[in-house]
Order: structure tokens, then sequence, then C-alpha cells
């Protein structure tokens, strides 16, 4: 039976892949694609009329660092004019009061403001840019004093967790009314970086205490976003609730993914905004098609009783850890190349490795 | 910042940046705020439509209250409170003074 397909409801927009930062987690691909190869502002405009014909609803303008590109005011007001609720998520370390202003009068309706910890000595050696915390303090300045919500992501890993509880601190005196606890996801920099990023189980329940805590505290002042990573979990997560179910994103380039890590999975053509429609896209490509339902699954997955809650996990994971995307997430305890996982977490409990930072080449 | 704590007296309004509107493609309302999306019932609708930074929470019972007569004021006030005080702490409702 072929499932009911529904409108997608967000877009990830990656405008661009160029960055200040180095971050050694980063998830755009470990190969990065160029300016030169970057759609247009018309091409965007066009994109973004065509996902709001198809149902899209929100668009999160991201990168790379969106604010990079010259023209985002414009592109905002794009996504603005056709009734889209459009989210910046930002470094912060490429403008300020003046850039804000304007986004705001082009109807930015929020914006998303990543963190890579809490003291400017840890944050700026993680980001790979000095001055980084600095300028993303004036930036949550701006942003607050033109009246636009404010999130705060902090990205977590075992290089920066103990400073949980400073960070929610670092939140309120920011004026965030969120907080967005992000392990990393081990995809593209972060896999080549695992051994350095991943916690240990107890700074993971510490972790998780000090948000509990946290939440009962400030019930009503700073909602806490925060999911316990895949890897020390039993069940996988569900992965954009689903391939091809509610979510697409756009590549600098315009390749359409069901996921910002799908460009990696071999054996799959993802077709592009330049040569196709978002509808076609969305409802007729073999891309979208390829998993999406449970018709594709094989087991444990398929007589499994979660597998419309979580859709048999991360296809990208599968094919990182275990060479095929069509096999069920290894970070389940039912799949049976868990052991790779299992093998993962205690790599967590010996000594960090050094960063390999991002950057425009492949690393060694 | 204090929680905003919704009562009968209390005026409240749609915070800024919340967006509450018909969609016509999935045919029915729906709220958006930052990087979360609603899709409130029809009774959740009926209270919001009345949200307008004017009417206080208990004109917003007396209304309903007017309008299904078959159930009692305290259960309607109750049901509504309740609601509203969950949107209030997601962020998606602001209150400029208490009358």
């Amino acid at each position: 039976m072929t499932p009911r397909i529904d409108p997608p409801l967000a877009l990830l927009a990656e405008l661009t892949h160029r960055c200040p930062l180095r971050c050694p987690y980063c998830s755009n691909p470990v190969e990065l694609e160029r300016a030169s190869s970057e759609l247009s502002e018309d091409e965007w405009r066009r994109v973004f009329r065509e996902a709001a014909q198809l149902g899209v609803l929100q668009v999160h303008l991201s990168g790379g660092e969106p604010m990079a590109r010259r023209d985002l005011a414009s592109l905002i007001s794009a996504a603005s004019e056709n009734g889209i609720y459009t989210n910046l998520i930002t470094s912060g370390v490429l403008g300020g009061e003046q850039e804000i202003s304007v986004f705001t009068a082009a109807g930015l309706k929020h914006v998303q403001l990543s963190f890579q910890d809490v003291t400017p000595d840890n944050n700026d050696r993680i980001a790979g840019l000095a001055g980084a915390h600095a300028r993303k303090t004036r930036f949550a300045a701006a942003v607050r004093a033109a009246g636009l919500p404010l999130t705060l992501n902090a990205v977590v890993h075992r290089q920066n967790l103990d400073d949980l509880g400073e960070m929610i601190e670092m939140a309120l005196a920011l004026g965030a009314r969120r907080l967005e606890v992000a392990h990393v996801q081990y995809y593209a920099w972060a896999l080549t970086n695992r051994a350095a990023l991943l916690p240990t189980r107890a700074q993971l329940d510490e972790a998780t205490r000090i948000v509990e805590a946290a939440r009962a505290r400030l019930k009503g002042v700073l909602a806490i976003d925060y999911v316990v990573p895949d890897y020390h979990g039993v069940r996988p997560k569900s992965c954009m609730n689903g391939w091809g179910r509610q979510f697409l994103n756009v590549s600098p380039s315009g390749k359409a993914l069901p996921c910002h890590a799908a460009e990696r999975l071999p054996g799959i053509a993802f077709p592009s905004v330049r040569e196709h429609s978002l509808a076609d896209i969305w409802y007729r490509s073999d891309a979208f098609n390829r998993f999406r339902g449970t018709d594709w699954m094989a087991e444990p997955c398929r007589s499994c009783e979660r597998r419309e809650i979580d859709w048999g996990g991360c296809r990208c994971q599968a094919f990182l850890l275990a060479g095929d995307a069509a096999r069920a997430d290894p970070v389940c305890a039912l799949s049976p190349d868990h052991g790779i996982v299992e093998a993962a977490r205690l790599e967590a409990e010996r000594a960090a490795p050094a960063f390999v930072y991002r950057r425009y080449t492949s690393p060694g | 910042m204090a929680r905003l704590v919704v009562s009968e007296p209390v005026v409240l309004r749609l915070a800024p940046h919340i967006v509450f509107r018909f969609d016509d493609t999935r045919q029915r309302w729906i709220m958006m705020a930052p990087e979360r999306l609603m899709l409130p019932d029809e009774q959740a609708v009926e209270i919001l439509k009345l949200v307008d930074g004017k009417a206080s929470v208990g004109a917003i019972v007396d209304s309903l209250a007017a309008r299904y007569s078959q159930a009692p004021r305290e259960l309607i006030a109750k049901d509504v409170t309740a609601m509203l005080q969950d949107l209030a702490d997601k962020g998606c409702l602001a209150s400029d003074a208490a009358h």
C-alpha cells in the first residue's frame, strides 16, 4: 500500500557553507560546497514561493553562517511575503544591531544563536575563532534590543558538558526564552571527531539531572529543549520524524535532501531545485520516496511495535556505522550492529584525542 | 523575568512573533512560535480567537459560558485557564497589566 504523503511543515535552507567558525562537530558535509556553486537570490526566491505553495509553514535560514550571504535581508523578505515563519540560525559573529534591525523590518520572527561554551577561552577554542564569544554576547543584546525572541543553542559534548549549569545562567542573563541543549550528533565532522566529543555516561547523567532541576525551577521563564544523545539511549531517535514526512532540506547549491546528512548516502540521486519543482521533488522523486513509510524496513524494524514511532531511526547513521542505509539504526539495542555503538561508548571513557577542525579540504 | 500567571482578571494577548492563522493547505487553524508549530483543537481555536489584548480571561469565560449554556461556568473557567496557562508557559502569550 502506498503511504499517504502529507505536505512538508518545514524547510531548512542552507544558504551557504561559508562560515568564519571552524567547529569540529559541524553538521555540514566534510566536502563543503564553494561559494561559486551557491543558489542565486532569484533561485532562493523561487524555492520559497514553491515551498509556501507546497504547504511549508516555517523556514530555518541556516548554513554555514547565513549572514555570510549579503542578500540575506532580501531572502527573509521573500519567505515572509509568502506567509512563511522565518527563523535565523546563526553564530552571531558577522553582524550586530544594524543587520538585526534590517532583518526585523524584513519580517524575521526569531533568532537561534549558537554558543560553543560559557567561558570565552573554551568557546573560542572550540569554535576555532578568537573573539567569537564577545561578538556573540553583543549579538544577543542586539536581538533582544530589537524585540526579537531569542533561543540560545548550546552544542554540548564531553569538552563542555560540565559547564551546563552555567550555560543555563548565561541563557537567562542574555534574555533568552528558550535554550536548546543540543548534544552533538555524530555525522560529518562530528563523526571524524567522535572520540574527542562523545560524553561519558557519568557526564550525561549529571547533565540530565541539571536540566530536570532547571526545568522545574524556570517553568514559564526559560524553556529547555533537551534530548538524551542517541548513542547513550536504548531506542533510536525518530530522525526527521520519518524520512520525507515533514521536512526538507535544500543545500547551498540547490540539492534537495530529506535531511542535511543524507547526501552521503550512495545510490540515491538527490534532485536539484535548479531542475525540478519542489512539488515534484517532495511527492514524486525516488530520493524522497526511498525510505518513506515502513515498506522498506527489514527486521528487527519490520515487526517492531515502534516502527511508526521512531521510523527505524536514522538512515544516515545506519549507513555511516553499518554500511547500509536500509538496516536498523545501530543505536537501537535491538540492532544486530549495536556492538559498534557499544565500542564508541567505551572509547568515550578514554582520553580525548585532539580536534580535527572544519576546513575546505578533506581531513587526512 | 517572572512567570506569567493566568487568572480571571488578567488581560492576555498573543506574544510578539506568535502567528495564529488559518492554513489553506491543511484547512485548519495553526499557531506558529519560534521553532514550534501547534495545531490547536477546535475548542482551543475558539478560545484563542477571543484573546485580543482587551478582554480579560474572565470576560472570555463569560462569552464562552453564554455560547455553551449546557456547561457550568466553573468548568469552562477551569479548562480555559489551564489551556491559557500552558500557552503562557510556552511563551505564546503576554499581558500588559491586570485590570
